[in-house]
């Protein structure tokens, strides 16, 4: 399918450590079509990083990538060669990071580092490039762009240095562009500006997004589709009209009782809460990874939830038609 | 950045004033000029007239003084065996011990460079394990032991390398080998422990998701900012390699200012000894120096307040 841009289907992401192998992620499928913003959500530790750094095979060295299938724009990356990967890497697949602070190269100007991509995957001069970077410079809202060309990386806010680094990954115009936790480690006042920005250039270029984190307020706001994670699986998948409206997995409910609700919530009253914790993903896992802590938990439970949710738009893993 | 300079530069005068002071008491307490002069077996009237000419009788305050007020002046004084000025001595023989420092160091940073640079990037293989070898070998050995394994192999058994002397540029092979394979594994392991850091950083992560080849990611992302303390020890090794060649360049007849210290020492030539710890002590310290503007110049966050 042409419309498609990225086509996952298998992922799997297992970890050597000293005490097993930990399955970070675990035979997780989705596809984003051209345009289209999913949201990857999930708490911390649920292998929504780990499947954005597979995407992009820029996952750790210990960490071992398994994929059925992982298909950009029709192409088959999962045997594709190192040449071929940094062929598209930075050019047509971009990714921006969760630490401005540390993302970016402490020696040399943002100028070098925003038009290195661009020479190397365009073949362009210098002189071009940095046209390239001060018009996109501009685009991400940086004034006097010309002049930050030649600073550093620590001369800039954390704010800024993300709004760089978005710059940076459109450089080559993308047609899939992903985010990891793109503003986790800013000020909560930047968070939005940023978001919006992300949003923005987003529709406006008509480009494809993963846009992974584990804040529900910001899907509601700027995803088309979103897949929930549970330790290492996709527990939910769906149009975010439908997730929110009606969320069928016991998990996502409890994600979505949890976002404090204008009009809604009391002040003072009690938000929603998970209780316990995300389960060891060390070793063998058997049956539903989220039992331990659903309240709809049965002794059924214990073996493998089935996937249910035929229509596009909403799809679940668990053993009951509809807990919500 | 000039603010910081002259403050560098002004300790850096105190240090060489301190070593100057230290140098000058230790050498004297080390045995009497008189008698390095007179010669052992001299008559002590002797001693006394030599002691009332060279003001060798004045208390050692003021011989200090104004022997610092000479060198400063620029008067070096003359050399009690080879009867020349020191200074014509001294100018004479620092371009060999340059020469043989720098290329020394060069060697010794074309072999740890790369060698540090695979050691980091296939960590725990047989190339780490290879790398490291070489360093403990380089190392351990002492460089008086490795020099005179290779006069064995180049110069009795090859017959390639001629055994001493500093007539051409064949003379420096060895000792540059020798020397700088003497502190390459300082730099190796420095160049190893740096690029293993930094290859683990973001923004080599980000190097990576721009498909950059991974020899720029190495080369121009990791290498530069794994280099900074290298900086550091250049300076002081370079200082190391020119005070410390001694023992090379009188191995190899070397005409350096090593072996002219040597011949000092064993002919008592206090004039010159004074002049060559001294300057080699300034050199050391300049070095020093030299490498705090680099590394506050390499770093951009120095730099660019």
């Amino acid at each position: 399918m042409s419309d498609t841009i990225l086509g996952v289907d298998g992922l799997s992401v297992d970890i050597a450590t000293p005490r097993g192998t930990l399955h970070a992620v675990r035979d997780i499928s989705f596809s984003i079509k051209r345009g289209e913003t999913l949201c990857l959500v999930g708490e911390s530790g649920c292998g929504k990083s780990m499947t954005s750094l597979a995407i992009m095979d820029l996952l750790p060295k210990a960490a071992k990538r398994q994929t059925r299938r992982l298909a950009f724009a029709g192409e088959d990356l999962a045997g594709a060669s190192k040449r071929r990967i940094n062929a598209l890497r930075g050019n047509r697949m971009a990714m921006i990071f969760q630490e401005p602070m540390t993302a970016l190269n402490p020696a040399y100007t943002i100028g070098n580092q925003l038009i290195e991509a661009y020479r190397l995957h365009r073949n362009a001069s210098e002189s071009e490039a940095r046209e390239r970077a001060v018009f996109l410079l501009g685009k991400v809202g940086i004034a006097s762009a010309a002049e930050r060309l030649g600073q550093y990386p620590h001369q800039l806010s954390g704010g800024l240095r993300q709004r760089v680094m978005i710059a940076m990954a459109l450089m080559c115009g993308p047609d899939l562009l992903i985010a990891d936790e793109p503003t986790t480690a800013l000020d909560v006042t930047i968070q939005a500006q940023i978001l919006r920005l992300l949003a923005d250039l987003q529709r406006e270029l008509g480009i494809a997004m993963l846009l992974i984190t584990h804040d529900l307020g910001i899907v509601a706001r700027i995803a088309d589709r979103v897949a929930v994670m549970y330790a290492g699986q996709i527990v939910e998948e769906g149009t975010t009209e439908a997730l929110f409206r009606s969320p069928k997995h016991p998990y996502t409910r409890g994600l979505i009782d949890c976002i404090p609700v204008p009009g809604r919530t009391v002040p003072g009253g009690r938000l929603g809460v998970i209780p316990g914790v995300v389960p060891s993903l060390v070793g063998d896992i058997r049956g539903c990874s989220f039992r331990d802590r659903c309240s709809f938990a049965q002794d059924i439970c214990a073996q493998a939830p089935p996937m249910r949710g035929t229509t596009d738009s909403q799809s679940w893993r668990c053993i009951l038609e509809n807990a919500a | 950045m000039i603010g910081y300079i002259l403050k560098r530069l002004g300790l850096a005068l105190l240090v060489a004033l301190a070593v100057s002071i230290i140098a000058f008491f230790l050498l004297r307490l080390s045995g009497d000029i008189a008698v390095a002069i007179a010669g052992e077996g001299a008559q002590d009237e002797d001693l006394r007239l030599i002691r009332q000419t060279y003001g060798l009788d004045r208390p050692l305050v003021i011989q200090y003084l104004d022997w610092l007020w000479q060198t400063i002046r620029g008067d070096f004084g003359t050399s009690i065996y080879f009867k020349t000025e020191v200074s014509k001595l001294v100018l004479e023989k620092l371009p060999t011990t340059i020469i043989l420092g720098f290329s020394a160091l060069g060697f010794a940073l074309l072999i740890s460079i790369p060698l540090g640079v695979l050691a980091a990037v296939y960590p725990n293989t047989w190339i780490d394990r290879l790398a490291l070898g070489i360093a403990v070998v380089g190392q351990a050995m002492p460089n008086f032991f490795f020099a005179l394994i290779l006069v064995m192999i180049f110069s009795i058994s090859l017959r390639w390398l001629p055994v001493s002397g500093s007539g051409t540029w064949l003379h420096f092979v060895m000792p540059t080998i020798a020397l700088g394979y003497y502190v390459a594994p300082a730099f190796m392991r420095l160049i190893r422990a740096g690029m293993i850091e930094v290859l683990s950083a973001d923004y080599i992560r980000t190097a990576r998701a721009k498909g950059l080849p991974a020899g720029k990611v190495i080369f121009k992302h990791a290498l530069r900012n794994a280099v900074v303390p290298v900086v550091a020890l250049t300076a002081v090794q370079l200082g190391f390699l020119l005070g410390g060649s001694v023992v090379i360049e009188t191995i190899f007849a070397l005409d350096g200012l090593g072996y002219l210290a040597y011949q000092s020492i064993t002919y008592k030539d206090f004039p010159v000894m004074q002049i060559i710890v001294l300057l080699l002590s300034v050199l050391y310290v300049l070095l020093t120096l030299a490498s705090d503007i680099a590394n506050a110049w390499l770093d951009p966050r120095i730099r660019v307040a």
